[in-house]
């Protein structure tokens, strides 16, 4: 580092890709007062699940952890819409004193009896881990009693980081999709698609392009998913993995006990989505799916192709920053700036992982910096240092990106436009068009 | 007429309000180069930073003094410390806020001891670090901005000579309307000491270079020197005693205490544009006379629209009653008046309008959206004014939203909504009545043929 940073304990998390590969400090607690831009166990759990559409998901805790993910991922659903209301037990003062057992219990009987519902997560937040109230006895007898699935979600927000909660998640997925007989499952010729929350409706766009390739989609973890779907999950032959930092965990655990064999794919830009489709029928390995394959993907590379070409033109010169939840996402956005012709200079994430920074510090060139749970000043700081032009962020991260005359791609839980397969990478290009080229920046500069 | 719910219950079916460190966090950013911490685990300034940052369209830097399993079952003292050290590093504040969370004050954390001993044992003397009580459990986010303030104002306010300033006491109004009351307080010529004052530190200007810390809010001296203002004027009516600065101003320090409500509506200008007068005993300038004059031309223009209208307002106590007060003002009866919080007081204050009105008026204090959509409907309200949350009530009811209050977070320009004050009120009941007018051209055709239209060739061939 030229400068150190005002916090010293954050220098092994800050690398500068030189040659000398630099190991990085990750997946660890964020340092106190650093202003981290991470959420919480519960925030991991909540926006993986929350996409089930039929479900209740009903947070046992105070109202702002119900308040401020309600509605949360902006996924879009095809049929149920339950999931889109906030249910809270609101715990009070009195409740924290004696215990919430008596009132979660009663709002599970008062929901089940509204909503008719088969299936509900209860997610637990800090205070019930600290008043200890016993979150899997209430959600049994509420179980026993309703005779539908009331499954605890074990999210209280201190016992780890974001990665925690989606780990949480997935041990709330693995219970609900254990079939009562696991040697008995036949599979089918399908797939799950697991990392993927139907985000303006991604998941049926992926869907889409699969089904032209012959291969049909069993269930999506979780977006637009439903019980019964989830129910049948063991069935299927291949689990696609998009978002490796939530759903990883879960596909190992399901090749495990099922011996559903899994692949990691991205359809974020041309190349990934490309080599995922291929990927997925290499993998099914019938010749015809093959066949089919690859004349999808001929037509829709030549329709977008030149598309992707003419902005390159526009964005010459231009250097990116990125910093964004997962690893394997930001992975994806080097190869897809790439594609359009800009350069990333600063990456991070909040949650990556060492084998996923490895793979970022081979991908990025000389003199790229890479950090791990960055901060605003840190963000600030090396987004002028490197002369970024564009940041890829979320909600936090805009003010502070176009405060420094920086543009800003939103790639977070509410944007209302699809960035996945084909269609995903022209709207990328559109976006990074829309604020590098607009004309907004000829007053400030 | 006049009912009002106040609910046990179990379940909360989306939340009407947020939580008290998120509403304590707005004061801070109101103070001349302040920061905030919060004492608890990661999550809850990330959420907070999210909402605020996307009412403002701006920077909000919160930090978290990170509690992590050990913190929680051995205590967060150590974490806390690194947190103002890190905070003092990076940001050089002039004052810090440390908020507690649920986590920190059911661990039964004493942080208003640890931030005294932080500050001796740094050998710290001039930067006030000033602790807020916040548990999310202990109320909601208006409790919570409330409560902060009065902290701000026992822990910084000295005994001082008298001066001829006002203190003004802000609620969570958006820094427009901040910007126009001081529009209006120079017009007077009236010296005002504004607390919080987020005019400039949520609404700041794009220039180079950036800070960290935006500039302006109200300044630690002022704040130091409440105690020998001339009068408070606290735009509080509805707040509890114990949570009102104000009433803390008045005991402490002598200091009358007028509780007015926020000045939207020409009634509630009114009584405060006659209160600063009796206070300076300076007459009210005739440009503002000119704006009231206007404001009651705008109330002509649209009546008869108006009087169409019936509303559902929800949200922050403050607001709530300052907006019901404005319906009423001018015909848009509303049905429903709901708060997420505890709060007693606005059907009592409200009283004789509802009184007088010619349909029933409903009051829900603790509502959620559940109850505040089932009463809308019951009542046929058609039209919703309140925060962003309320489109749940335009998707699910078809009731048109006018967006106003915090969060803003589905449309942008939170920041810019101005609605206090004559000018404000006018633009603000512009904003109301071509929502209803924009409803009504939208339906009219097709309700008139629902409702009038028959087909006499069919009837006649029997087919009706």
């Amino acid at each position: 580092m030229e400068a150190a940073l005002a916090i010293t304990e954050r220098n092994d998390s800050i690398a500068k890709k030189g040659r000398q590969k630099a190991q990085i400090k990750c997946d660890t607690d964020s340092v106190a007062g650093c202003v981290s831009q991470r959420a919480c166990v519960f925030c991991g759990a909540r926006v993986v699940l929350n996409p089930i559409t039929d479900a209740i998901h009903l947070v046992h805790g105070p109202i702002g952890c119900a308040s401020y993910t309600w509605d949360i991922r902006g996924s879009l659903s095809s049929g149920a819409e339950l999931y889109r209301n906030s249910f809270s037990t609101d715990l009070k003062e009195q409740d924290v004193i004696f215990g919430g057992e008596k009132k979660l219990a009663k709002a599970i009987d008062e929901l089940v009896e509204k909503y008719h519902s088969k299936l509900v997560f209860v997610y637990s937040t800090c205070i019930v881990g600290v008043i200890g109230d016993d979150l899997d006895a209430v959600c049994k007898a509420a179980s026993q009693k309703h005779g539908i699935e009331v499954i605890p979600v074990q999210s209280s927000g201190f016992i780890g980081n974001k990665s925690a909660g989606y780990r949480a998640a997935c041990d709330a997925l693995l219970r609900l999709i254990t079939p009562a007989e696991p040697k008995k499952i036949k599979h089918n010729n399908s797939i799950n698609y697991l990392g993927d929350f139907n985000l303006a409706g991604e998941a049926w766009i992926i869907r889409n392009y699969l089904h032209e390739m012959g291969v049909e989609v069993n269930a999506v973890f979780t977006g637009d998913s439903s019980y019964a779907e989830l129910k049948t999950a063991p069935a299927a032959s291949l689990n696609i993995i998009q978002c490796a930092g939530s759903m990883a965990y879960l596909a190992e655990r399901m090749e495990s006990l099922y011996d559903i064999p899994y692949l990691r794919v991205s359809f974020l830009g041309l190349e990934d989505t490309v080599s995922s489709l291929r990927q997925i029928a290499l993998a099914l390995g019938d010749a015809d799916v093959i066949a089919r394959t690859e004349e999808l993907i001929a037509r829709e590379s030549a329709l977008i192709e030149p598309i992707l070409a003419s902005y390159r033109e526009k964005f010459n010169g231009k250097k990116a920053a990125v910093y964004v939840g997962g690893g394997f996402k930001a992975i994806s956005l080097i190869k897809q700036f790439r594609e359009i012709g800009i350069e990333v200079v600063m990456i991070g994430t909040q949650t990556g992982r060492q084998e996923e920074y490895d793979t970022i510090n081979e991908l990025v060139d000389e003199g790229t910096i890479i950090l791990d749970d960055a901060n605003p000043a840190e963000l600030e700081r090396f987004m002028v240092e490197q002369g970024a032009n564009i940041l890829v962020g979320g909600v936090k991260e805009r003010p502070l990106a176009y405060k420094l005359g920086v543009c800003f791609i939103d790639h977070n839980h509410d944007r209302k436009h699809p960035l996945s397969g084909f269609v995903g990478a022209v709207n990328f290009a559109k976006e990074v068009y829309s604020t590098v080229c607009s004309p907004v920046w000829n007053f400030v500069r | 007429m006049g009912l009002e719910t106040t609910n046990y219950r179990n379940v909360n079916e989306n939340p009407c309000s947020m939580c008290m460190p998120m509403g304590a966090i707005l004061p801070f950013k109101g103070i001349e180069q302040a920061m905030v911490i919060l004492h608890g685990s990661q999550g809850c300034s990330t959420y907070m930073r999210r909402h605020i940052a996307e009412h403002f369209n701006e920077p909000v830097d919160v930090g978290s003094s990170s509690l992590n399993e050990k913190g929680t079952v051995y205590g967060g003292e150590g974490n806390l410390k690194k947190a103002l050290d890190n905070i003092i590093k990076v940001y050089e504040p002039k004052m810090i806020g440390v908020l507690t969370t649920c986590l920190a004050e059911t661990i039964g954390e004493d942080v208003r001891r640890i931030t005294i001993d932080y500050a001796k044992e740094r050998g710290i003397t001039d930067l006030p670090i000033v602790s807020v009580p916040t548990p999310g459990y202990g109320g909601n986010h208006p409790e919570g901005y409330f409560l902060a303030v009065r902290n701000i104002v026992e822990a910084l306010t000295e005994k001082t000579t008298p001066h001829q300033k006002v203190n003004i006491i802000i609620p969570n109004i958006s820094p427009a309307d901040i910007r126009e009351l001081k529009r209006i307080l120079n017009l007077m010529e009236v010296e005002y000491i504004l607390l919080p004052d987020i005019s400039d530190t949520l609404d700041r200007p794009y220039e180079k270079p950036y800070t960290k810390i935006a500039k302006g809010g109200t300044k630690i001296a002022d704040i130091k020197a409440m105690g020998g203002a001339v009068a408070t004027i606290q735009m509080g009516i509805t707040v509890a005693d114990e949570l009102s600065p104000g009433k803390y101003l008045a005991d402490a320090y002598g200091v009358p205490l007028y509780n007015l409500p926020i000045p939207i509506g020409i009634e509630n200008t009114d009584l405060l544009m006659n209160k600063l007068s009796e206070i300076t005993g300076k007459s009210c300038p005739d440009n503002i006379k000119d704006e009231r004059g206007r404001l009651l031309d705008t109330m002509i223009d649209s009546h008869k629209y108006n009087f169409q209208g019936r509303s559902v307002v929800f949200g922050e106590p403050e607001l709530v009653y300052a907006v019901a007060k404005t319906c009423f003002e001018n015909g848009i009866y509303p049905l429903v008046i709901a708060s997420g919080s505890k709060n007693d007081k606005i059907r009592q204050l409200l009283s004789a309008e509802i009184e007088l009105s010619p349909e029933p008026v409903e009051v829900l204090n603790e509502a959620d959206f559940m109850q505040i959509r089932a009463s809308s409907r019951k009542a046929g309200v058609n039209i919703a004014i309140g925060h962003s949350d309320g489109r749940y009530l335009t998707e699910k009811e078809g009731i048109p939203l006018v967006r106003l209050g915090f969060p803003i977070h589905d449309r942008v320009g939170g920041q810019r909504l101005l609605s206090i004050g004559y000018t404000g009120t006018a633009m603000l009941l512009d904003r109301i009545t071509n929502t209803l007018l924009e409803n009504k051209y939208k339906t009219y055709r097709s309700v008139m043929k629902k409702k009038y239209f028959r087909d006499s060739n069919k009837r006649i061939a029997g087919e009706s």
